[in-house]
């Protein structure tokens, strides 16, 4: 099961550091137990909590993802397709998994896989004992799927004011954090339903 | 927020809307002034909704057991087969998984039931279109075909989710829901074994809700729900093993073939272990599989939930898992180190399957050479992996090999990128960096005498020889600026800390100057990484430190080659550490009183090699070429000489004479000073107090190697004993000196 997606920004390798990485949409599916802590605390403080792991998660993501493309002599850019109408090679933007122990910063021990593509990335965190190909290609086609129905690369789409598309989208392939095993036949058929219910 | 829960539940409300408001809740989580109520749930999409958003509360008020107490509710009712469950199950999946005890033992044998039916009844033939009507809408609509399969054939046995069509129904789309849970549902809802008849218990189930189909298949008495469900997802999981086979016309259903395969396997797994009556016909499927697989690459991410398959039923089902293991060692990492996610992968099967492996663990130790590539290639992502991998992989037998590995770690990466970029193999885009365009190297490493040194390099088992890969450093040195040799260098020193941590609990003395000996070996003999070679050294002396620590009497076996060293290094530049640390062992542990073969003459002996070092480096003149050698190893050097002496007390006079003359050029004003103010004041206070602690030889003995007593609180506490008189005199001493001292 996925405990949490979520979108972010990358920066480029060889920028200079200024700037933060920026959390653009994240969804938790479910909560954590609280840990157990005496003192007692409100509801704001859970909330926090929550906005701290999620950036510490997209924090790490950015420096992985960057690391991999020094290591290979790439930049993100090199996915830019020549028309915006094609789609953008998937298949060949960084794609890296890592581990995060118990207690930094989940509870419990989680994995996460994580998706780079041109200047945001994507990742599910997924719980330690998952099937990694499925949730890699589920990464991949909520990735093309965002791409596509946000219209991300053009200019002036902003991603920030259109996250109930994005709840669309999880609701139908990512529901509830279950990472589904879908045919190219059955995701064209969720494709259909969401359009229709979701006109551009 | 009461206007946001009022709109969630309201009927008429839109789709976008309604998901807005749920997703602005859950933003808000957790909330104490949540107050969503079920009563006004209409469809089972709005059901969904607010379960989402009571789930991200934390479970503080049971939100969980609320939620899935009332998704069984609408399960049980009757209501037809419509769009309203296929929203419903992955609720019931998320509340399984959060809170498995929560749910009656009713309750799990009627999902057990109802999974049964979707995953092995589901219909075979496709959907019908929705179409809207339309001007051209034939009166009578066309008779959807059967499902196919991923190669285009048409369906041959039971729908799975590798059956595909135009369209869909609804108990198709459950049945893919059904497989996507099957394994966290087998896994939570009670890890029963092999059921005795239940006879009491089990109530006969309600004969309409199954469908005529389930109840003729069975055997004459029907089992219960939750052994059915294990026959039923073991015929599946056989189905998706057959169907793998084919040959997807569609890259997504070649990708989702792969994905599928390794559900299988885990599910068999899972089955295997609740119930071991599956585990003859499991093995002869897997080992199948297993012949197929190992000649196809693409797929080779699939033998890892195979392998660990048969580490853990191996043993019950008395089948030799050795050659399994020895494949998976031997070819997976040389052939495919490049792919991050099965270095991954990798990696985390051999750290999950460690209490597994037995008397296979010597495959998992002998194969490090293989493992390190790995970690080579993917540094960043496997370092920590690696660092608790390590204690298990490190064996006194291949310690001193696995040395020399992790030091040559950065060589080996830029030794990969070579053979990457020499293989004849091409493939859609290069693996290697492609920054650094045709490094010089690539002809030279043809020369057969380079050659040799790389396949001992890029070996598969540990070899139980070490060879000295000086001439490859060189010939690999210009790829020491490439980004993934740097960052491999800049994990070597983590994984030396705990390599060395590990080896220390169960080296004895011999292996432990072993290791000291490849330290001083290796200490200029390093693949020249910007940096690497300094931060090395630091791991290294202070290792160096805790192993003599530990079996102080190495210094006095290793004695030659401490001597050797001492006497060797030129130059201090680069070599700080190393020697500070050597020079503190030696003043340490150097005497009869840790190691009873020590003789007068190897004291003399090293008091020769560090005085003459010291007058060296503080005679030289420091240039571009040799800066001026840090204050602390002087200090050191100091230190040492006078420990020694106190031991030898005919050395006495030498040393007071030179500390004198150590003091006399760190007072004076030079015109240009080898020292600045500050480090000259600190090697002439600590000169004086050496100095002054010379004066009474017995004190100077106390104080500078001290008896294994001084540990013990009682020598201190004890005011008779001499330690404390023996401090109080020679401060009141050092004060009247100071007082003598001129201006």
């Amino acid at each position: 099961m996925v405990h949490a997606f979520l979108i972010h920004t990358l920066r480029a390798p060889q920028a200079q550091d200024t700037g933060l990485c920026r959390v653009l949409y994240s969804c938790v599916f479910g909560a954590e137990n609280s840990p157990d802590d005496p003192r007692p605390h409100g509801a704001e403080r859970d909330r926090l909590l929550r906005k701290e792991q999620i950036l510490a998660v997209a924090r790490q993501v950015e420096s992985m993802c960057r690391l991999q493309q020094q290591a290979s002599g790439r930049t993100l850019m090199d996915l830019q397709p020549q028309s915006s109408d094609e789609p953008v090679p998937l298949h060949e933007a960084p794609l890296g998994a890592f581990r995060l122990a118990a207690g930094d910063p989940f509870q419990e021990p989680r994995t996460v896989v994580w998706l780079g593509v041109l200047s945001l990335g994507f990742a599910l965190v997924l719980d330690a004992h998952e099937n990694l190909l499925l949730a890699e290609g589920t990464l991949r086609l909520l990735a093309r799927l965002l791409l596509d129905h946000l219209r991300l690369l053009t200019p002036s789409t902003n991603l920030l004011l259109r996250a109930d598309r994005i709840e669309g989208i999880l609701a139908r392939f990512l529901p509830h954090g279950q990472l589904l095993f879908l045919n190219d036949q059955f995701v064209q058929g969720l494709e259909k339903e969401f359009s229709a219910a979701w006109p551009r | 927020m009461d206007l946001l829960q009022t709109t969630l539940c309201s009927p008429k409300c839109p789709e976008q809307l309604q998901f807005l408001c749920a997703a602005i809740l859950r933003e808000r989580s957790p909330a104490d002034s949540l107050s969503l109520s079920w009563d006004h749930v209409q469809s089972s999409q709005q059901l969904s909704l607010v379960a989402s958003v009571l789930l991200a509360q934390g479970d503080k008020k049971e939100e969980v057991r609320s939620v899935g107490q009332h998704a069984f509710r609408v399960l049980e009712s009757r209501q037809p087969e419509g769009p309203s469950l296929r929203h419903l199950l992955p609720v019931l999946s998320k509340v399984t998984h959060l809170a498995p005890h929560t749910l009656h033992e009713d309750q799990t044998n009627l999902l057990s039931k109802r999974l049964v039916e979707w995953l092995r009844y589901a219909s075979v033939q496709q959907g019908v279109a929705h179409t809207s009507g339309g001007f051209f809408s034939t009166p009578r609509a066309r008779q959807p075909g059967p499902v196919t399969e991923v190669d285009g054939a048409v369906a041959t046995d039971f729908f799975t989710v590798l059956s595909t069509g135009q369209h869909f129904t609804e108990d198709q789309w459950l049945n893919v829901q059904a497989f996507s849970m099957l394994r966290a549902w087998l896994v939570h809802s009670g890890p029963q074994g092999p059921s005795a008849p239940d006879a009491g218990d089990r109530s006969e189930p309600e004969g309409s809700t199954l469908s005529v189909l389930s109840a003729a298949s069975t055997a004459s008495r029907l089992r219960p729900p939750r052994e059915r469900l294990r026959d039923k997802a073991f015929e599946y999981c056989q189905r998706l093993v057959e169907q793998s086979t084919r040959r997807a016309l569609r890259r997504g259903d070649a990708d989702l073939q792969k994905a599928c395969l390794v559900e299988a396997v885990l599910v068999l797994d899972t089955l295997c272990r609740q119930d071991p009556s599956f585990l003859y016909r499991t093995l002869s499927c897997l080992k199948a599989l297993h012949v197929r697989l190992c000649g196809d690459p693409a797929r080779a991410r699939a033998l890892l939930p195979i392998a660990q398959f048969f580490l853990s039923h191996g043993e019950a089902a008395a089948v030799d898992s050795e050659a399994i293991l020895q494949h998976l060692f031997t070819r997976v990492p040389c052939e495919l180190f490049h792919s991050p996610m099965l270095a991954f992968e990798f990696v985390r099967f051999c750290g999950d399957s460690l209490p597994l492996f037995g008397r296979n663990l010597d495959i998992l130790k002998r194969s490090f050479p293989n493992l390190f590539k790995l970690l080579a290639w993917n540094s960043p992502p496997l370092t920590s992996e690696f660092v608790a991998l390590l204690p298990w992989l490190v064996d006194a037998s291949t310690a001193v090999e696995m040395l020399h590995a992790l030091l040559d770690l950065p060589c080996l990466t830029a030794a990969l990128d070579l053979q990457l970029r020499l293989s004849p193999a091409a493939s859609e885009r290069p693996l290697w960096d492609t920054s650094l365009r045709n490094p010089s190297c690539l002809e030279a490493s043809r020369d057969p005498e380079f050659q040799a040194l790389l396949q001992h390099l890029l070996r598969a088992k540990a070899s139980g020889t070490v060879q000295r890969l000086a001439p490859l450093h060189q010939l690999l040195q210009p790829m020491t600026s490439c980004a993934r040799v740097v960052q491999c260098a800049e994990a070597v020193p983590t994984l030396l800390q705990a390599f060395f941590s590990a080896v220390s609990q169960f080296a004895d003395g011999a292996l432990t100057n072993q290791l000291v000996l490849v330290l001083l070996e290796r200490r200029d003999s390093l693949y020249q990484v910007p940096q690497y070679e300094a931060r090395v050294h630091r791991v290294l002396s202070s290792q160096l430190l805790a192993l003599c620590a530990l079996h102080p009497s190495l210094v006095v076996d290793l004695a030659k080659e401490l001597l050797e060293f001492v006497g060797s290094v030129s130059s201090v530049h680069s070599r700080e550490a190393m020697l500070a640390a050597v020079a503190w062992a030696v003043g340490e542990y150097l005497s009869v009183s840790w190691d009873r073969r020590c003789t007068v003459e190897q004291i003399t002996r090293f008091f020769e090699a560090l005085e003459a070092l010291l007058f060296e480096v503080t005679q030289s003149r420091p240039s571009a070429a040799l800066p001026k050698c840090p204050p602390q190893v002087i200090a050191v050097l100091m230190t040492t000489l006078t420990k020694l002496a106190s031991r030898s007390q005919d050395l006495i006079p030498r040393v007071s004479l030179f500390l004198s003359k150590m003091r006399t050029l760190a007072q004076s004003p030079a015109p240009s000073p080898v020292h600045g103010e500050e480090d000259a004041g600190a090697i002439c206070t600590r000169a004086t107090e050496l100095l002054t602690l010379l004066k009474m030889p017995s004190v100077a003995q106390f104080v500078l190697t001290p008896s294994a007593e001084v540990s013990e609180p009682r020598y201190h506490r004890d005011a008779n004993t001499a330690l404390p008189l023996a401090l109080r005199t020679v401060s009141r001493l050092v004060e009247k000196e100071a007082g003598l001292l001129p201006g």
